[in-house]
């Protein structure tokens, strides 16, 4: 499943999407970036609740297909523009991690 | 490739927001040489903890990675406190990140033991009160 068809399926928000159709392997979940960083595959959805500019580069080297933030936490513009600037993809969801998890494994 | 080819970067210790420069612009010259994804993935992820170390703990330093036929090379530089106890910094779960740095995400005392697990050497040399010298080396071979 590619992360558009995620998207539409699951009724994630996607805030930006420069790259539609990498494909998704598998979920990863966490806060900590050095723990995803060391942790998550390639290919993955990123499930997290942090907003902050570092996101982008841990999602760029550890190569998730995209970033799901959950919870509704608010992403500012700057990240959206940089997001969309460096090809990363970035969804949000009201839902809890959990519940976007569980959503997701319903799917893949 | 005969010859080795060498980039060099300046890591600006003041700024955590755009931290992870250097190791970005690594991946994407990676990619341009066509080297493998997954050796990719490996150097750069090991190149990002790395820098945002230096960022994190020692106020910034200098990036440099050579690539030859056999391996590439990752080398960092800084001029901050040093680590007292090397060892024990390379354990899963040890930090001495503050709290507003920990607000950010770091701090998870994982930086180290990826930057091994993900590089087939690392080498640190530190120094209280003169810096740190990690390099690291990823076969190609
Ligand atoms: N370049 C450095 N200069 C001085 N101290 C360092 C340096 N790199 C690491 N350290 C010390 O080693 C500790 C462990 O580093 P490590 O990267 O494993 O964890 P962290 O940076 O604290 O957290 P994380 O990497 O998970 O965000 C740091 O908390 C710090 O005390
Ligand atoms: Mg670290």
């Amino acid at each position: 499943m590619t992360v558009a068809e995620l998207c539409k399926q699951a009724g994630f928000k996607a805030e930006v999407l420069p790259d539609p159709d990498r494909e998704i392997s598998g979920v990863y979940i966490g806060d900590l970036l050095s723990w995803v960083m060391g942790r998550a595959n390639s290919g993955d959805v990123w499930i997290t609740i942090m907003s902050n500019n570092n996101i982008l580069a841990v999602a760029s080297l550890a190569d998730t297909a995209c970033i799901l933030v959950a919870e509704d936490v608010a992403l500012e513009s700057e990240l959206l523009k940089t997001a969309e600037e460096k090809g990363i993809n970035v969804l949000l969801t009201d839902k809890s991690i959990y519940d976007a998890a569980v959503t997701i494994s319903k799917l893949i | 490739m005969s010859e080795a080819l060498k980039f060099h970067f300046d890591v600006d210790g003041t700024d955590f927001t755009s931290a992870g420069q250097a190791s970005v612009q690594i991946k994407k010259n990676l990619r341009q040489l066509g080297i493998a994804p997954d050796i990719i993935r490996r150097v750069s992820i090991a190149m990002y903890e790395g820098e945002i170390n230096m960022v994190i703990h020692a106020g910034g330093g200098e990036a440099d990675v050579t690539v030859t036929e056999d391996c590439i090379e990752i080398s960092l530089r800084d001029h901050g406190p040093g680590i007292k106890n090397i060892e024990q910094a390379m354990q899963e779960g040890f930090s001495t990140a503050t709290d507003t740095i920990r607000t950010l995400g770091f701090g998870a005392g994982m930086g180290l033991p990826n930057m091994k697990r993900y590089t087939d050497d690392i080498q640190i040399t530190s120094e209280i009160g003169k810096g740190t010298d990690i390099v690291m080396r990823v076969n190609l071979k």
